[in-house]
């Protein structure tokens, strides 16, 4: 009797709008991100009525939506979820929509769509975001009739979520929105032409045990894979008992912590010294969760010849793309370092660690000792990052842009805790932090959120301030003003005989425009005030906003030039 | 050079859901890395509801393993297979319009039709309609033949191929939908 009465209840008759609303919920969805117009007002109107059990936040463009919903799902590990109308609405997420497809972040897009009967007329705000977004999307779907939403709300969680990770996109005609169907959801738990998820080959896992068993000089290569798999406690179990030197991608930082013995650096173009030089000394790379970049791995032509290469990938097209495994285990990193673990022995390979510390001395010397403990001239990016991470013992989430600021808060801050780094990697998003620390920190109410930004970038979403302030967000700013688009004028230092082509930037005043915004803000300039700007801006209630003037010609250094070796890499 | 980097013809076996807007998701995997599809066929198979897309490029093997892995990394793709010429059962319909009074001439054409295998398919007042079923070689064949006589217009279909494989749909088809790597389930191991 009792099942009956559920089911009668489940079957209600219902708008497509508030089916889409309902569907939400049955994914758990508590918090959403968006920008009403024409095509999405049904769903909007819906939404009014369900405010005290779905959070949504009205960002001010729909790229912030887009971004914010990122952050949101990076730091809280479930999907990200964002709505727009259509036309302008519905493109303005392209950028986030790619970024969360090459950084394998799991969202659900939603978009407004011109009525069923006007596709294709060009009717006013129509745009094809079916087919613009095609290319960026793990799947997208149009709904043009309300009985379609469950189906589609279902596939789109079941697919962003499983596997790697990704952006699908759900595009709902009006009349979809607007239309009564019968209301009935059940979660979607299997596709037979997806197949996520593939079984570990047990041989594969013995042969990748024998190659680290006989290993001298092992170094392995953490990525977000392990982070997304929820890993981390697996991945830490299996290099202490093998004794495994670590070296972290971009997205991998935060998966082991730097102080951690066996952590030896952050590798790739602004690395460290050491796991960049170590590369191609190494005879065995162990590769887990990461994708093998151009930005990791410079010129593959030259990338760890000498070395065996186990790659531990769950996407099959990443196995062998860039460089060729002599292992490749296409599995969860999870599932496979629970197999791999037990048939691995103890080790310590001390004298191989040795020279990644030695690397670290001649690193210190020559960049370190300069960037983070300068006695005289203009603030230097790095000691700004070294005194905030100091400060925060490393246990902040660290959101940062693209550029500059974010290669030196990748490289300072001490991660002293998981899932702490948010960044755009692969897609290299201007405009990114702002947005994203936003849903960051309401995917993580409880963690401390500081977001790093260059004065280029946070000019790219300022609007966003207006998120901030409207909904007491509170999250830590901080810009590392150096007037420049600092990134490409190194570039152009170095590779462009400083023909400073565009890159100098007149700036507002950033203190008067975040107290703008009600949000309390301040601008230090000189060494002996950082530290008690730093603890003002942090302890400060509510959100804030530290502008620190940094040198202005300053160049990030390890770097290895695009192209090139990473066996060249510079240090000055 | 390594027989891996010499570009060749290689045909494309797709399986695919029956599913609209995934042929765009399809070619865009090949038109992002600006190759080019030589041919391409979109039919039913023995099986309902599942389609076989047949496509013919030429590329290396090293670059189409790649562009292969992507395709089968698409949702409603239920499988992807890569043959050299060897590996396949293929052929090509083209279609030849000829002028009447080219026809008449000689009764050379006619010749030519029964020497190639070919037939005439439709005669009216003005022109003929001359089909070929065959290799890309063959029909280029007659193509060159049927020249000198002044082809009105010419039209070849998109390959259709059956590997030699011993492989069947449906069984690979229950194999999915059998298998168990929908769901990650830690605790079988």
């Amino acid at each position: 009797m009792e099942a009956l009465v559920e089911i009668e209840e489940e079957k209600k008759v219902i708008t497509g709008s508030e089916a889409v609303l309902k569907s939400l919920l049955k994914e758990n969805v508590d918090t959403i991100f968006g920008y009403p117009g024409g095509a999405i007002m049904p769903v909007y109107d819906a939404l009014y009525k369900y405010e005290d059990e779905l959070t949504h936040v009205l960002t001010r463009h729909e790229q912030g939506a887009v971004h914010a919903a990122q952050g949101y799902a990076r730091s809280s590990g479930k999907v990200g979820v964002c709505l727009a109308t259509s036309g302008p609405g519905a493109t303005n997420l392209i950028t986030g929509i790619a970024d969360a497809q090459i950084d394998s972040t799991p969202l659900v897009c939603i978009t407004g769509q011109v009525a069923s009967h006007l596709l294709g007329s060009d009717a006013f705000q129509e745009t094809d975001i079916i087919g613009i977004s095609m290319p960026v999307t793990k799947w997208n779907f149009q709904v043009t009739s309300a009985e379609e939403i469950p189906y589609a709300i279902s596939r789109a969680f079941y697919i962003a979520s499983s596997g790697r990770p990704g952006p699908v996109l759900i595009d709902i005609t009006k009349n979809a929105q607007q239309e009564l169907m019968d209301f009935a959801y059940s979660p979607c738990e299997k596709i037979r032409s997806y197949q996520p998820y593939p079984d570990v080959d047990r041989d594969k896992i013995i042969e990748a045990s024998k190659l680290i068993n006989r290993a001298k000089k092992p170094l392995v290569l953490v990525g977000q894979g392990v982070a997304l798999s929820g890993a981390e406690k697996e991945f830490k179990a299996f290099v202490e008992k093998a004794g495994l030197p670590v070296a972290s991608t971009l997205l991998g930082l935060s998966v082991l912590s730097v102080n951690h013995p066996l952590y030896v650096g952050f590798t790739g173009m602004h690395g460290n010294y050491g796991p960049n030089l170590k590369t191609n000394e190494c005879d065995l790379l162990v590769a887990i969760g990461m994708r093998f970049d151009d930005r990791v791995t410079g010129d593959v032509e030259t990338y760890a010849k000498q070395a065996k290469v186990i790659h531990i990938e769950l996407d099959p097209a990443e196995i062998d793309k860039n460089v060729k495994s002599d292992v490749a285990i296409n599995a969860d990193a999870k599932q496979t370092l629970q197999l791999l673990t037990p048939l691995v022995e103890v080790r310590n390979h001390q004298g191989w660690l040795k020279e990644f510390q030695d690397c670290d001395v001649t690193e210190n010397e020559k960049v370190k000792s300069k960037a983070l403990f300068p006695i005289e001239g203009e603030l230097k990016m790095p000691e700004v990052i070294h005194r905030i991470s100091e400060i925060t013992d490393g246990k902040s989430i660290v959101v940062t842009d693209v550029g500059q600021h974010q290669m030196v808060a990748s490289r300072y801050y001490q991660f002293n805790q998981e899932k702490s780094n948010i960044t755009s990697g692969g897609l290299g998003t201007m405009g990114f932090c702002l947005p994203a620390a936003v849903g960051a920190k309401l995917g993580a109410p409880q963690r401390q959120v500081i977001g790093i930004i260059g004065d280029g970038g946070f000019q790219m979403t300022v609007q966003e301030l207006g998120t901030i302030m409207q909904y007491n967000i509170d999250i830590k700013i901080l810009i590392l003003n150096n007037n420049f688009l600092g990134m490409v004028r190194q570039w152009q230092e170095l590779f462009f005989e400083r023909r400073y082509s565009f890159t100098e930037m007149a700036n507002p005043d950033f203190v008067a425009l975040a107290k703008s915004y009600n949000i309390s803000a301040q601008r230090v300039s000189e060494r002996e005030d950082l530290d008690l700007a730093i603890q003002n801006w942090l302890s400060n209630n509510g959100p804030s906003l530290l502008e620190v003037v940094v040198e202005k010609e300053e160049n990030v250094f390890p770097m290895v030039p695009a192209g090139s070796s990473v066996s060249n890499v510079r240090l000055e | 050079m390594e027989m891996e980097q010499v570009a060749k013809e290689y045909t494309l076996s797709v399986l695919t859901e029956d599913k609209p807007g995934l042929l765009n998701r399809l070619t865009i995997i090949f038109s992002r890395r600006k190759i080019n599809i030589n041919s391409l066929n979109v039919s039913s198979t023995e099986v309902q509801g599942v389609s076989r897309y047949t496509l013919v490029v030429t590329e290396t093997k090293e670059h189409l393993e790649k562009v292969v892995k992507q395709i089968r990394k698409l949702v409603d793709v239920l499988g992807a297979f890569v043959y050299d010429e060897d590996q396949i059962f293929y052929q090509e319909i083209a279609l030849y319009k000829v002028s009447v009074s080219a026809f008449e001439q000689n009764g050379m054409i006619e010749k030519l039709v029964r020497n190639n295998g070919a037939r005439i398919i439709a005669l009216d007042k003005h022109h003929i309609i001359i089909e070929k079923t065959g290799t890309k070689v063959e029909t280029h064949e007659l193509y060159s033949e049927l020249e000198p006589f002044g082809i009105l217009e010419f039209v070849r279909s998109g390959r259709v191929a059956i590997s030699k494989s011993k492989r069947k749909t449906e069984a690979f088809i229950k194999e999915l939908e059998s298998s168990r790597s929908n769901k990650l389930s830690i605790k079988d191991f």
